[in-house]
């Protein structure tokens, strides 16, 4: 009999990392338009091809192609465009506003603008996402949700939504379908999940539309979230954004090695979809597909999107650290903005002058915006909600000990 | 109204009955708490009674079911989910402290939990370590929460009933020692039914007993004694054997507590020993005797005595020796008094 070797563990580990380029053949892009469209009430195990394979629309010239094209009007594409344009110039703001103490903290989205943008047009109101800290493209997207007011929640000061008491990018927004961020990953995915069995409870039409990150479906509220939207068919929209990076880890440490996340749905029985995150289009039909399935009973959709974290995990964070600087350049699927105004420009909807001009009324909104702000004050200035106010809402209606402790402050 | 004998069991389900006929948006959850009505028969019939789509069957997991309760909640749903044992709520630790708690919080009043969780809880019954812990304390240190506990069929309803139509999240532990009659301790004598008890009697309908409220259940003249759930029948056994005129404090809500009630009393009897079944150290208790020490300083005559479960996992085959029985809530009540 053979001596048995030595076990080994294993530990995965990225191609690139500072100074090394990083060898992105791992993802499995499949040409746009390759991988075939499914009727909507497919039946769930029938999607494991897809899995391995990647939804996308925009070819490399900006030509849509193949079955995910979807049939949609050039003004939509345009508002999507303007809405990804939106989201990163709001990001760059905040981002400076950060760095000159004006906020305390702040979370980009940059190069995973699309995901949020497309995704909105599927749904329709009422309907309500459980975000992560990184979908504000779902917020800056909507035309009700004023700008200057998120910029009040990311300074915490007098006009801020949240009374001061959450950490920057947790906003909540139940009138514009946006459930209330948490610092705890995962947690809302299995509420997503609760929401859609409420709505099906109650004979509604509204669907609700879950939220995660590569990292965090490590979480056990990402299985129980499978599960239940499994077991009990779940009106609801399970989306992994996969963007290779969580903080410093890399996707294949969440058990993306190897496999895809994509899979993970067809493993528990539901219907799974792998999207190219910076196809505009792509995310739009993707999407729609979903939210097709779930609002005609036909149950819950998982979809991977693949897109990369361009920026900073946030603003405490210093990428170089332990990825390539120049990684975003060499992601195969480029830059959603990029992308779609390619193909703008390519079907005579779009022009760089109009691009130009869009991007300076922009950067003058978010100016304004911020101006607008700022006049219930910043972080620098100490203009904040007042301090009996964090005695409230911890009840319904605040019991003895905390009347006590507010009298005890003073105030 | 009329009132007619049930056991615990039957008046947690007549309040989960009745709220599920007043609110539609009462619905019922948690493993095999739909056909078969739950391992303690606590919903029995109310599948059959109101349809899969109000009381239904969950997978085995803790963490999903209070998080599908919290996003039902969002919705506008009032779901009233059960962990079959307090002492598997672990699972369910992120969703509870840091979602539902916090919700209405975090959201400046966006969004609220207004969800009940249901947890069998305490020993005396050879549950071994998985299926006797009182783990309240774990639960009073959250901000943003309710924790009940009632220790008769009358109250069990009632206050069941007042927490599901709360807003707030709330923890409701039930005493499962108590389920079927009081429990005094003296586990070689048989057990009385609540059918032979007064508290047994229960009206049929909607009542409530309100949150934040404690109950004399024995007034005195001696010596305060605060607890809850199981220990109240067991302190009133002690009291009596003892013949020391205690004043027993069923305090029902355990946090947020009616301090009123207790700073009274103790002002009154100027003694107090407080008796919890839970771990002795960082247990409720603590919070108790700090309370007294710092509302009623200048009226104590005597240390306040803590009677609690050794600060050991909860054992199977030392069961007696382990549970805070008369005998050792009256050698406490003895001390306070000085004897």
């Amino acid at each position: 009999m053979n001596q048995p070797q030595a076990l080994r563990l294993h530990v995965p580990e990225p191609t690139g990392r500072p100074g090394c380029e990083t060898d992105f053949s791992y993802l499995h892009v499949s040409p746009a338009g390759a991988v075939r469209r499914p009727p909507v009430d497919t039946v769930p195990q029938e999607t494991s091809d897809l899995t391995f394979q990647l939804i996308r629309v925009l070819d490399h010239d900006g030509a849509a192609v193949g079955p995910w094209a979807p049939q949609v009007d050039a003004a939509i594409l345009r508002k999507g465009l303007r809405a990804m344009l939106k989201t990163r110039t709001f990001d760059a703001r905040m981002l400076i506003a950060q760095r000159q103490k004006k906020l305390s903290f702040y979370m980009q989205s940059l190069g995973e603008e699309a995901i949020g943008s497309a995704h909105a047009l599927a749904l329709v109101d009422g309907d309500m996402c459980f975000p992560t800290y990184r979908q504000q493209s779902l917020l800056l997207s909507r035309d009700d949700v004023p700008m200057w007011e998120l910029m009040c929640q990311l300074m915490s000061n007098e006009r801020d939504p949240m009374k001061g008491r959450q950490l920057p990018v947790m906003y909540s927004y139940k009138r514009a379908g946006f459930f209330s961020i948490s610092g705890n990953l995962a947690t809302q995915y299995i509420q997503a999940v609760g929401w859609a069995m409420a709505s099906a409870i109650k004979g509604d039409t509204k669907i609700a539309s879950a939220w995660i990150g590569d990292g965090a479906t490590a979480e056990a509220d990402f299985h129980t979230a499978l599960t239940f939207a499994h077991v009990y068919r779940a009106p609801v929209i399970l989306n992994v954004v996969n963007n290779q990076w969580a903080i410093s880890t890399f996707q294949a440490i969440a058990g993306g090695e190897s496999t895809t996340f994509a899979a993970r749905g067809v493993g528990s029985g539901i219907a799974s979809l792998r999207v190219d995150g910076n196809d505009f289009l792509a995310v739009y039909a993707a999407s729609q597909w979903a939210a097709e399935r779930a609002r005609s009973n036909l149950g819950p959709t998982l979809i991977e999107w693949v897109t990369y974290r361009a920026g900073p995990h946030s603003t405490s964070d210093d990428p170089t650290k332990y990825r390539p600087a120049d990684d975003w350049a060499r992601f195969p699927l480029g830059d959603p903005i990029a992308r779609l105004k390619q193909h703008l420009v390519r079907i005579g909807e779009w022009s760089d002058a109009q691009h130009q001009q869009v991007q300076k009324e922009l950067e003058a909104e978010v100016a304004a915006a911020q101006k607008e702000a700022e006049r219930y004050g910043t972080l620098l200035d100490h203009r904040m909600p007042s301090a009996a106010g964090i005695f409230e809402d911890v009840y319904e209606t605040m019991p003895a000990h905390l009347r006590r402790q507010r009298q005890e402050m003073g105030v | 109204m009329n009132t007619v004998p049930m056991t615990m069991i039957q008046a947690l389900r007549s309040a989960m009955d009745v709220m599920m006929e007043r609110d539609p948006d009462v619905v019922v959850f948690g493993q095999d708490v739909g056909y078969f009505g739950g391992v303690f028969r606590v919903t029995e019939g109310l599948q059959a009674k109101y349809g899969k789509s109000r009381c239904f069957d969950a997978p085995i997991s803790e963490g999903g079911i209070v998080g599908c309760a919290v996003g039902m909640g969002a919705y506008g749903l009032r779901p009233v989910v059960e962990i079959q044992f307090a002492d598997y709520f672990y699972p369910a630790s992120d969703q509870i402290v840091s979602e539902a708690a916090r919700l209405r919080y975090r959201s400046a009043g966006d969004f609220t939990a207004p969800i009940t969780i249901r947890m069998p809880c305490g020993g005396g019954i050879y549950g071994g370590q998985t299926h006797s812990q009182s783990p309240e304390a774990l639960f009073t240190h959250v901000c943003g929460i309710r924790t009940v506990m009632p220790s008769n069929p009358y109250d069990a309803k009632g206050l069941l009933i007042s927490s599901i139509e709360n807003n707030d999240p709330v923890i409701f532990l039930e005493p499962k020692r108590l389920y079927n009659g009081p429990f005094d301790g003296h586990h070689d004598r048989p057990v009385v039914p609540w059918s032979k008890h007064e508290m047994g009697n229960v009206p049929e309908g909607y009542y409530t007993v309100p949150l934040e409220s404690a109950k004399v259940f024995k007034p005195g003249k001696d010596v305060t004694v605060i607890t809850y759930g199981t220990m109240v029948w067991v302190t009133e056994c002690a009291a009596r054997e003892t013949g020391i005129d205690a004043e027993i404090i069923d305090l029902r809500s355990i946090w947020p507590l009616d301090l009123e009630t207790i700073v009274e009393s103790v002002k009154k009897t100027r003694r107090c020993v407080v008796v919890h079944e839970a771990t002795r150290t960082s247990g409720f208790g603590a919070e108790l005797l700090s309370l007294v020490q710092e509302n009623c300083f200048y009226h104590l005559e005597a240390p306040i005595e803590r009677v609690a479960g050794y600060d050991t996992p909860y054992p199977h085959a030392q069961e007696w020796a382990y549970f805070p029985g008369p005998e050792r809530v009256g050698a406490a009540l003895k001390r306070a008094m000085g004897d």
